[in-house]
């Protein structure tokens, strides 16, 4: 029975044939982008994004919002990567354990202080955001670790492949990512916790009266989050071999405007993690085909935002409205009488 | 003579109570919500709790339902069982169910899993069992004998569909008590019998219903007592065969009202307003209509007929596609209801909470709001010393309860709120004002009050048009009642030459 699953919303719909009419001219124009070392390529590179959108779509879902979880994933690369030095090296389970504690821990933290002291989650995640940032600027001195341990920096390949272009690889990260992805849609669609969280952002006040326990979904909106990118900050240190203090600053506006280009609703209630994955893939795919085309790399932003203005814009709802109002014009050419 | 049943233990059966209430009090901080209530429910049985607005009928639904405990000293029994202590979720165990007002559904959320959603509860992660779900969910909309899609999403259903969903929700709890807040306020005629249908069905499955509404004709059609509550005390319960609603309108106020029907218009006079051929594809269509000035016409029909939509259109914000709207004899062009307020028209709209008031700013600036040009000083700054006067000379003649004017006006009671919004538009000094059902949610007492506000401002020479849904409401208080069906005004009474029942019969028919 699919019956509770969304079925294929207009947003994802709509995403898709974008995403595909995308494909279709960076195909034609380009001889690089339809191959799989770079659609392999682009997914290694995308993975970490994924896995913060995911636990990004948790907490939008749950009615709230978050900035701090990109610098909060540096913050627990630098806690993971010194804690691994300090005991010598240990290993994936150690690394994987340690990015998930920490990260909860971070997550906690915002969940505690809107939970409890009942402020807003946007104002208490910007002020986290830079509490984070500059804790860790001042601790760092904005220095980089480059001895990372050899087990996290070597490449993992689950699938390769020789090809005329070269070497197609799937990475960890990738793996990784599809679990994550898994574990979230698990959370949000079969479990009752999950549909607690949809509740919670649908309607509070329902689902405070219903007795669900406003402060457990709290923590578990924004753990989950931090686990998310605790994991995701684990990927990019193995992926980029380095620890650099801002390598993920900004990296949360990229992923909020894709989440929510996927159709999750800020304010709670709505979102789907096929959308968000959707939402990161336009955004992606449009960066690589501009790069593939040879664009400015300073004109990426623009364009990237132009999209998302457009593909918002020219969403179901947004054109349904348009069109009762056509329809409407159409049927009363002139108002002469009016006059 | 009506007097208190429960004054007098020996008159009824003191059968089996499945609540009995006894010295239930209540206070918070200063305020004495509730002081020595008694009330009682037998199972099966349908009571209305009546009251006006703040008289603590919420406060008891919450005592009962276990969101307040009540001061020591009180007596609450469920079964012959002591149920001092429960909290609401003990509460929903026993079998006691409230349906509020806002019916606290989840929009988003497919009409099985809102029925069904106390499945997902509990604080384990569990899998959800949608099959398990669904079927409970058709089982009990099949029992209650409705049809609705059970994977439409709750936001895209009707009002009415809504509460029928928040009722479901509420009996696949195994519910022996369902309270209903104010559960016909926005539902149609039409949809109401549908709904007093379906309470009279849990009656006959032995589950009591405690019915909260403002509309008495419906409290005595469906009701077998009622208890009253005035000001936080307990007036008491009576049967309501041979109760009329104006006896009822006194117990609840403790005041006595009069209901007459305006004299006969005498017809003389140029319109102020005159419309002709108005015609909007889909809304409204043919509309021929003139008000006098001092007339009070009333607008009545089911909801759906384009009531709300002419209404709209007069005000500028809705573009007629045919025909002509005249002001005192001069075609009015507006392409936006700032053209409408500059030509002297004022809407009072049907969704005050919502569109009428800017509910956490001060009473002072609600009142300024539509007027702030008039306001400047030389400066051209706002004057607070002419805001003072206006809002002062406002809320004097229309008698609002205020504590300061700079308080929120979601401070003030219902009735005190529609004051604040006729005050906000009568500033502006209107020629002719439209009120879109200016009762809803606002007790009798209140509503007397409004309604003679409206008469005075007739008296004065503005041209009055009252839309309303509820017969009677336009029937007391208009000079002249039309009725639109379909988009079309198909009839038009005078309220001093037709009986009440043969315009309500026109209207439901």
């Amino acid at each position: 029975m699919r019956k509770f699953l969304p079925r294929l919303g207009s947003t994802e719909l709509w995403l898709i044939a974008v995403i595909a009419v995308i494909c279709g001219g960076l195909a034609l124009t380009t001889d690089t982008f339809l191959t799989l070392v770079n659609l392999l390529d682009l997914l290694n590179y995308s993975a970490v994004n994924v896995i913060f959108a995911a636990g990004l779509l948790v907490v939008l879902v749950a009615g709230g919002i978050d900035i701090s979880f990109a610098v909060a994933a540096s913050v627990v690369q630098y806690l993971v990567a010194t804690t691994l030095l300090s005991l010598g090296g240990g290993g994936w389970v150690l690394g994987f354990a340690l990015s998930i504690g920490f990260g909860a821990l971070l997550g906690a933290f915002n969940a505690a202080l809107i939970h409890h002291f009942r402020i807003i989650s946007i104002v208490v995640t910007i002020a986290t955001f830079n509490l984070f940032f500059g804790l860790l600027m001042f601790f760092t001195d904005g220095v980089s670790i480059y001895n990372l341990p050899d087990w996290l920096v070597e490449r993992v390949v689950l699938f390769e492949h020789e090809t005329a272009n070269g070497w197609a690889e799937l990475t960890l990260p990738v793996a990784v990512m599809a679990v994550v992805v898994l574990a979230t849609w698990l959370l949000l669609r079969r479990l009752n916790l999950g549909r607690q969280l949809f509740a919670m952002g649908d309607n509070p006040e329902a689902a405070r009266r219903l007795g669900i326990g406003i402060a457990k979904m709290h923590y578990l909106a924004y753990g989950w989050l931090g686990a998310c990118a605790g994991i995701a900050g684990l990927m990019q240190m193995h992926y980029a071999q380095e620890v650099v203090p801002n390598a993920l600053y900004g990296r949360e506006l990229d992923v909020l405007a894709a989440v929510v280009l996927g159709g999750a609703r800020l304010g709670g209630g709505r979102g789907t993690l096929l959308g968000a994955v959707l939402g990161l893939a336009l955004i992606a795919i449009t960066q690589n085909g501009l790069n593939l085309l040879g664009i400015s790399p300073y004109a990426f932003r623009m364009i990237v935002g132009a999209i998302i203005l457009i593909a918002i814009c020219m969403s179901g709802e947004t054109l349904d409205v348009l069109r009762t109002r056509l329809a409407r014009r159409r049927a009363a050419p002139r108002q002469e009488v009016l006059s | 003579m009506h007097t208190p049943i429960h004054s007098q233990p020996g008159d009824i059966d003191p059968g089996p109570w499945l609540l009995r209430l006894e010295h239930v009090s209540k206070r918070f901080g200063g305020v004495q919500a509730l002081d020595d209530i008694a009330f009682n429910v037998r199972p099966g049985e349908v009571l209305c709790l009546a009251g006006e607005n703040g008289c603590g009928k919420s406060t008891l639904i919450k005592t009962v339902s276990g969101v307040h405990a009540p001061e020591p000293g009180a007596v609450m029994q469920w079964d012959g069982q002591d149920m001092l202590g429960i909290d609401p979720a003990r509460a929903r165990e026993l079998g006691i169910q409230v349906i509020w007002q806002d019916l606290a559904l989840f929009p988003e959320m497919s009409v099985a899993e809102n029925i069904a959603f106390e499945r997902n509860l509990g604080r384990r992660p569990r899998l959800v069992k949608t099959a398990a779900m669904r079927a409970q969910a058709a089982e009990i909309l099949d029992s209650l004998g409705v049809n609705i899609d059970l994977d439409a999403r709750v936001a895209s259903l009707s009002i009415a569909n809504r509460q029928l969903v928040a009722i479901a929700r509420a009996l696949i709890a195994n519910a022996r008590l369902v309270f209903m807040d104010e559960p016909t306020a926005s539902l149609s005629r039409h949809e109401t019998e549908a709904l007093i249908d379906i309470v009279r069905r849990l009656s006959a499955q032995g589950i009591a219903v405690v019915f909260v509404s403002h509309r008495l004709a419906e409290v005595l059609d469906i009701c077998s007592r009622v208890t009253v509550l005035r000001d936080g005390c307990y007036v008491g319960t009576y049967s309501t065969e041979g109760m009329t609603q104006s006896r009822l309108t006194e117990l609840m106020t403790g005041r006595q009202f009069d209901y007459r029907t305006r004299p006969a218009p005498t017809g003389d006079g140029e319109p102020r307003l005159s419309v002709r051929g108005l015609t909007r594809q889909g809304e409204y269509r043919d509309i021929d209509l003139d008000i006098r000035p001092g007339e009070i016409v009333g607008l009545t029909g089911r909801l759906g007929a384009g009531r709300t939509e002419l209404a709209l259109s007069l005000f500028g914000m809705r573009r007629p596609e045919r025909g002509q709207i005249l002001l005192d004899g001069r075609p009015l062009r507006m392409t936006s209801n700032r053209d409408a307020i500059r030509a002297g028209i004022a809407y009072v709209s049907e969704d005050r909470l919502s569109l009428g008031l800017v509910q956490q700013q001060a009473i002072a600036d609600n009142i300024a709001i539509t007027v702030l040009g008039r306001l400047l000083n030389r400066a051209g700054l706002l004057s607070p010393r002419r805001q003072t006067g206006l809002v002062a000379d406002w809320i004097r003649r229309l008698k609002v309860k205020v504590g300061s004017p700079q308080d929120p006006v979601s401070s003030l009671s219902g009735g005190n709120q529609q004051r604040i919004v006729l005050a906000k538009w009568l500033a502006t000094e209107p020629r002719l004002l439209i009120l879109d059902s200016p009762t809803v949610g606002v007790d009798v007492g209140a509503r007397a009050g409004i309604f003679e506000i409206v008469a005075e401002l007739a008296a004065q020479g503005m041209a009055i048009l009252l839309i309303s849904d509820e017969t009677p409401e336009v029937y007391f208080n208009a000079d002249r009642v039309l009725h639109m069906r379909d988009g079309r005004l198909v009839e038009s009474f005078i309220p001093a030459h037709t009986e009440l029942e043969r315009i309500e019969e026109a209207v439901h028919a």
